[in-house]
């Protein structure tokens, strides 16, 4: 097996101490682009490299850095760690065992782009992370990696990290600059996008975690070696979180294009109790149902291949779904959660979300007739394009596909229209 | 200057932290540090009064309305007290599927509590909370209290009777 790009802390111990990571090149990518590079070619290499955004969009990093207005300063970077997909808890693990190598590619990001404070946003939850990454970032300015004149160049740069405080909305870009700014998370109009009015209405990158901690190695194997791993289009390896019915849940580093046959039963142990896989969902709670057959178990888990199973690959937040779970329920849960942190501001997921809790509900609880999921499945449809921001549109992916995809379980549920007297839940006649 | 208000609990407590704070951003955008130093203000009773909201306006050069709106959006924050733990279950997709519900349903019939609801004397609360990226050490929780967070995974209703048990004796 080859070593860990990432999760490297699983073959290094001690790697989150700052002379081992030295002692394991750490840093040597930073020097090599504040010493021997401009910052545009720092941006050249990582366009080269293809690498893509990991937090669920798969942008690719380096155009998206290119997009940065040089007309206005100062520019900023922030990082996205706010981590709170159900179903995701990848970053986590890097911030926790493998911290420097997030903090080098935080400096590099900077670097490319110009930026001279940084700032990380994690959730609130993960408190006890950011008082260690505190701890870490004096040690890297005690060291000589931040701070004024790093490596002896007139390069100056500081990082900061920045708590939410319980919202999922603050993971999308624009709410997570807001909540930064001090006020409620909510996500803003688009455009302009923050590489042209970002935090403070200056030019900033925002990009997640894990893309960052891609970012020390590109720098310092070059973006050839990167593009030894993965597919084409879709290129260096990915923190796959497997969760759900499996027997080892937990985070696989793999290559992108690994069927996720290979994810759910070689490194997962398969399905746990003797049930029989029904359903996947590859992108967390944001995410369309699969319906788990050959086909879709033999299909590479990249940015290409999975929207041809009418899904995304997004976080790569692998939920598996067996046999003894009912879709009907398992949208009650999605749509409760997306109903919980929906940021009220636009009306279509406001009340969209709202009604789709009540309706998955009422399903659930056998209290409904057909007629309730087809108005569900109106609601869902209603909401589709017109939400300003993609917690919305994530919140239908899974109520629209359930239906499609599993109707059995619907039908189950409710009965025919001929067997199933409708019962209005405020009624007690 | 802040300085001056009647109600300086924050500021006489934690001058230096509050300075610290601050200094993280621009030195116009002193509204920025209203979430760090409302977790400041919870470090002591696990909860915001209205007072202290008013200082964190002060502080930030913003007004009441606006502090007490990010303690109503965000889920971390409190207007009231709760007990002196708060342990909050994941109960998401993933943690559900992996007993997570029953784990929650079976610790507060343990306690004689309802779900959100605070032990006799006090010292817990127990709540259901959304995703809080452990799916697979799942039941999980974490506990709030006025001095941070932390988490505890892979639970067991006896496991957690024992840490609050632990939590009782040490009081």
């Amino acid at each position: 097996m080859s070593p860990y790009l990432l999760l490297r802390h699983r073959d290094i111990p001690d790697i989150d101490k700052l002379e081992v990571y030295c002692q394991q090149g750490g840093f040597i990518g930073f020097k090599k682009a504040v010493v021997s590079m401009q910052p545009e070619q720092v941006t050249e290499v990582v366009k080269a490299s293809g690498l893509r955004g990991r937090g669920g969009a798969g942008f690719p990093t380096g155009l998206k850095w290119a997009f940065m207005d040089n007309n206005a300063w100062p520019h900023y970077v922030t990082a996205n760690a706010d981590e709170s997909e159900p179903g995701t808890f990848k970053d986590r693990e890097i911030m926790e065992y493998n911290p420097f190598q997030f903090l080098e590619g935080v400096a590099i990001a900077s670097y490319a782009v110009g930026a001279n404070v940084a700032y990380i946003y994690l959730r609130g939850e993960f408190w006890q992370i950011a008082r260690q990454l505190d701890w870490r970032i004096a040690e890297m300015k005690e060291a000589g990696y931040l701070g004024e004149k790093i490596f002896g160049t007139d390069y100056a740069l500081e990082i900061y990290t920045h708590l939410g405080a319980g919202a999922y909305i603050c993971g999308e870009e624009t709410a997570l600059l807001e909540s930064i700014e001090g006020k409620l998370g909510q996500p803003r109009l688009r455009p302009p996008f923050p590489p042209v009015y970002g935090l403070y209405g200056k030019p900033t990158v925002v990009n997640n975690v894990e893309t960052l901690t891609n970012l020390p190695l590109i720098l310092e194997r070059g973006a050839e070696w990167f593009r030894s791993y993965g597919t084409e289009k879709s290129p260096g390896v990915k923190i796959f979180s497997l969760s759900g019915c499996v027997n080892r849940p937990g985070n696989y580093e793999l290559p992108l294009g690994t069927p996720f046959r290979q994810l759910i039963y070689e490194h997962g142990g398969g399905i746990r109790d003797g049930h029989a896989i029904k359903a996947i969902m590859p992108a967390g709670a944001s995410s369309a149902l699969i319906i788990a057959d050959e086909k879709a178990l033999d299909t590479p888990m990249d940015y290409e291949n999975v929207p041809s199973l009418g899904a995304q690959l997004g976080s790569a937040s692998v939920i598996v779904i067996d046999d003894s779970i009912s879709i009907d329920w398992l949208i009650k849960k999605t749509v409760h959660f997306f109903c919980h942190e929906s940021c009220g501001k636009c009306t279509p997921c406001r009340e969209g979300t709202f009604w789709m809790k009540h309706l998955t509900e009422r399903i659930h609880a056998g209290q409904a007739a057909w007629e309730d999921v087809q108005l569900l499945y109106d609601v869902a449809s209603q909401m589709k394009t017109k939400c300003l921001c993609a917690l919305g549109e994530f919140s239908i992916e899974a109520v629209m596909t359930g239906i499609d995809r599993f109707k059995d379980d619907f039908i189950e549920r409710v009965g025919t229209e001929q067997t199933n007297i409708r019962i209005d839940a405020n009624s007690k006649e | 200057m802040w300085i001056d208000s009647e109600n300086d609990m924050l500021t006489e407590k934690y001058s230096e932290e509050i300075l610290k704070i601050l200094a993280k951003y621009p030195a116009d955008q002193k509204r920025s540090a209203v979430m760090a130093l409302l977790f400041l203000a919870q470090r002591e009773t696990g909860y915001v009064t209205r007072p202290v909201m008013g200082e964190i306006a002060e502080i930030t050069g913003t007004l009441i309305t606006d502090v007490a709106s990010i303690v109503g959006f965000y889920s971390l924050f409190y207007d009231e007290p709760g007990g002196k733990y708060r342990i909050q279950v994941c109960t998401d997709v993933s943690c559900a599927m992996r007993g997570a519900e029953a784990f929650v349903e079976e610790l507060c019939e343990n306690l004689g509590i309802g779900v959100g609801e605070t032990t006799e004397d006090g010292l817990v609360t127990v709540e259901k909370v959304m995703c809080l990226a452990g799916c697979d050490k799942a039941p999980l929780f974490q506990v709030q209290t006025g001095e941070g967070l932390e988490y505890h995974e892979n639970q067991t209703v006896e496991k957690t009777l024992d840490l609050i048990h632990r939590w009782r004796r040490n009081r």
